[in-house]
């Protein structure tokens, strides 16, 4: 009994790692898209991810705070200071002792440096000052922080991306890992590559973050989704980036 | 916060027919919608949508709650002389918005 049980253990194990996808395999959710969808991404003056960068870029040179400080004034112009940050976001924070994605970074600077309220998550302005700074890296390879502080929480994203959940019991490997070439009724399943965050979702009619994204996945298989800024939710887009890690970040992407 | 990204051609030949494309940000809040506890989300759209060429008016067109938010909008005018482009989007709750674009025409 106690050898069917390790043959079926092991089995399951060698179906977890096979379902990984191979490096010259992956692919961006833009490769699943219509052409006319890929249109509207590739303009500037077509996708609307723009208006938020546009606002981002008011923002940013913007005063606020009881230190009366903008982004600015520490930073300089976001074209050369923030250049290449978004692709290695999730980084470690060594206050907090954990990963911090660019929203909670955002933030961070916003509580400590500014001594302003922070932004609500999915808020306008919090989307546009992300979605300035990771338009900076467009075009630039996702480069996750080599930072061996990091790696528990990266297991734990994984585990997290293998977990089964939710009243469908499905992992986000079942459709991201093992299925992505099928459809989901008329939709594409994708790769989950998340390349394009904050990305303008047709479906959403705006801007929206990788945690919205994530969110909206666990509400999908009728799991309880994580809170946002959860730790979760960092540990799983961490892994996302690792996933991705050598793929051009798109931001401000286009999906439908 | 609003902002517009408009799209016009700096050049053009005299008699050319060019796109003109213009895209705002605005919610463009139907109406119909309710909240989680049963009230009525109250109308918040852009209703009307005007181009003109030098003071002239050269498009117009009135929005309805169907259309997305966002609303992206593309047409064409045949170019006949130098000058301005200005766009003017009208809303509920007092939205007003304007962007312009100088063309020239040889």
């Amino acid at each position: 009994m106690r050898a069917i049980g390790a043959i079926i253990a092991a089995l399951l194990l060698t179906i977890a790692q096979a379902g990984e996808i191979a490096h010259d395999q992956r692919r961006s959710g833009y490769s699943f898209m219509a052409p006319d969808t890929k249109a509207m991404q590739d303009d500037d003056t077509s996708n609307p991810g723009m208006l938020w960068v546009l606002d981002g870029e008011a923002l940013w040179t913007k005063r606020i705070g009881a230190a009366d400080k903008a982004c600015a004034d520490c930073h300089g112009d976001a074209a050369a200071s923030m250049k290449g940050v978004a692709a290695r976001y999730p980084a470690f924070d060594k206050a907090l002792g954990r990963p911090v994605d660019l929203e909670q970074r955002i933030n961070l600077c916003r509580t400590e440096h500014q001594q302003a309220p922070p932004l609500d998550y999915e808020g306008h302005d919090l989307l546009a000052l992300t979605a300035l700074i990771a338009h900076q890296s467009r075009g630039m390879p996702i480069a996750p922080a080599d930072d061996p502080q990091l790696e528990p929480f990266l297991a734990e994203g994984r585990a997290l991306f293998m977990q089964r959940q939710g009243q469908l019991n499905l992992a986000c490997t079942n459709c991201h890992d093992d299925n992505w070439d099928k459809h989901l009724a008329g939709s594409a399943i994708t790769q989950g590559q998340p390349t394009g965050y904050p990305m303008y979702r047709l479906e959403w009619q705006t801007l929206g973050s990788l945690q919205r994204r994530l969110r909206g996945c666990m509400t999908g298989i009728r799991a309880q989704a994580f809170s946002y800024g959860a730790p979760e939710l960092v540990e799983l887009e961490l892994y996302l980036r690792s996933r991705a890690a050598g793929m051009p970040v798109e931001t401000p992407a286009v999906r439908p | 916060m609003a902002s517009a990204l408009i799209n016009v051609p700096r050049r053009a030949k005299r008699g050319d027919i060019v796109e003109l494309r213009a895209l705002t940000s605005h919610i463009m809040e139907t109406g119909y919608r309710r909240t989680a506890a049963g009230e009525v989300i109250p109308r918040d759209i852009i209703t009307s949508f005007t181009c003109r060429y030098n003071g002239r008016e050269i498009f117009r067109a009135d929005l309805f709650p169907a259309i997305s938010a966002n609303p992206y909008l593309s047409f064409f005018t045949t170019a006949t002389e130098s000058g301005t482009f200005a766009f003017e989007w009208i809303g509920d709750n007092g939205f007003s918005q304007t962007a312009s674009a100088a063309i020239t025409v040889e």
